[in-house]
């Protein structure tokens, strides 16, 4: 099952970016194999509308079954849940971080949209 | 003929400009107020209400039933209004720009196309002057369909100005485009020239023949004038730094009315832009 997180950097230490749609790389980590992909998400970081839509779609061609970000907002929320994807929400410094929260159980599945569109 | 008042900067005298020069036509003529998001020509007019029409863009629909969720229409869409993979699209209304192309490029004909109200157009009569006016709804974003929708409203034949929303993104370019002249105003002040800059590059990109008015001449300093001289750039009218002109303003009064010295200015205005759009046409 791959699991997708929100991340400026190329790498697990890296941080976890709050935001979803304007986030600079989506890392896609493989929880069967312990291997990742960074993805690059840079046209929607300077996107003029559509940021959190577009990111969704990507997020969504990964196969993943799950998003882990700080915040999503309404757009996305509703392309994300009609493709089969969870969503969690976390404050976790790190990818790492997350991915260890995650495992244990400790991040809830966002029920609705935590933020309104453009909130940054 | 049409001409188009425009400016970078808000605040420069646009709607003033355009409805003084509108009334002292003296003859028939359409003014447009095409500032959508905040129309404000109407408060200088005192006249009938005519009409008000209902403002709609049309956006996708998608039937279920026909659709094999193949995600052309996703694919077209620049704007990601719809979305799909594999299942029924996602729209989101809001976003879509009206494009059609949705619509056209479904290979199943599973998208058809429904009315989404963005706002009114309104017609008013005042003298001479018939003005129409896009009134956006309140949060819409979508401007430029209504602001064609005012200008679909056009008579061949009947002089038209054209009151163009501040700046330079896709509102103004909506208004100023397929006009024959552009009339830009500004203040002589630092922040004037600035936007009167990025306002010549616009109508410069598009082809328009254009003028500056300078408004409030006596503020500020002499950079404008130094810019349009070194630019080669006509200064269609000077309008003076008048407090009797900001009094009748404040009044919701036209000048050319409250101060009729100022009729001559105005004529000489619609008169050089006459002569100028002529010259280029020669």
């Amino acid at each position: 099952m791959k699991i997708v997180f929100t991340t400026s950097g190329d790498n697990l230490s890296a941080p976890l970016d709050t935001r979803f749609g304007r986030a600079p790389k989506f890392l896609v980590y493989d929880l069967d194999g312990g291997t990742f992909e960074v993805l690059d998400n840079r046209q929607n970081l300077n996107a003029a509308q559509g940021a959190g839509v577009q990111s969704a779609e990507i997020v969504a061609r990964t196969g993943a079954q799950a998003l882990v970000s700080g915040h999503c907002g309404p757009k996305a929320f509703r392309v994300l849940s009609a493709a089969g994807v969870k969503i969690f929400t976390s404050e976790a410094a790190t990818v790492a971080e997350a991915l260890e929260h995650y495992r244990a159980g400790k991040l809830t599945e966002a029920g609705s949209a935590d933020v309104e569109g453009h909130w940054v | 003929m049409i001409v188009a008042v425009a400016s970078g900067k808000g605040g420069t005298g646009k709607t003033t400009v355009a409805v003084n020069m509108a009334r002292v036509l003296g003859s028939d003529v359409q003014l447009l107020d095409c500032d959508v998001e905040e129309p404000n020509a109407h408060l200088f007019l005192k006249g009938a209400a005519l009409k008000e029409e209902t403002a709609c863009i049309p956006i996708p629909e998608v039937d279920e039933s026909l659709c094999d969720g193949c995600g052309e229409c996703g694919r077209f869409c620049e704007y990601k209004a719809i979305v799909s993979f594999g299942a029924k699209p996602i729209v989101f209304p809001d976003m879509c720009h009206g494009c059609g192309g949705c619509m056209k490029v479904c290979p199943r004909k599973a998208i058809r196309e429904v009315d989404r109200r963005v706002g009114v157009v309104e017609t008013a009569r005042s003298g001479n002057i018939t003005l129409i006016q896009g009134r956006l709804d309140v949060g819409e974003a979508m401007a430029p369909p209504l602001i064609r929708a005012v200008k679909a409203r056009l008579r061949n034949g009947t002089p038209a100005i054209l009151d163009a929303p501040p700046g330079t993104s896709c509102p103004v370019i909506t208004t100023v485009r397929g006009a024959d002249f552009v009339v830009l105003v500004t203040e002589p002040t630092p922040f004037g020239l600035h936007d009167l800059r990025l306002a010549v590059d616009m109508v410069r990109e598009l082809r328009i023949p254009f003028g500056v008015v300078v408004n409030r001449v006596g503020i500020g300093d002499d950079r404008v004038h130094a810019y349009c001289r070194g630019e080669d750039i006509p200064v269609l009218l000077e309008i003076p730094d008048d407090r009797r002109i900001a009094e009748a303003y404040s009044r919701g009064n036209l000048i050319v009315d409250a101060l009729p010295e100022y009729q001559g200015l105005f004529r000489g205005l619609t008169e050089t832009t006459l002569e100028l759009r002529k010259s280029r046409e020669a």
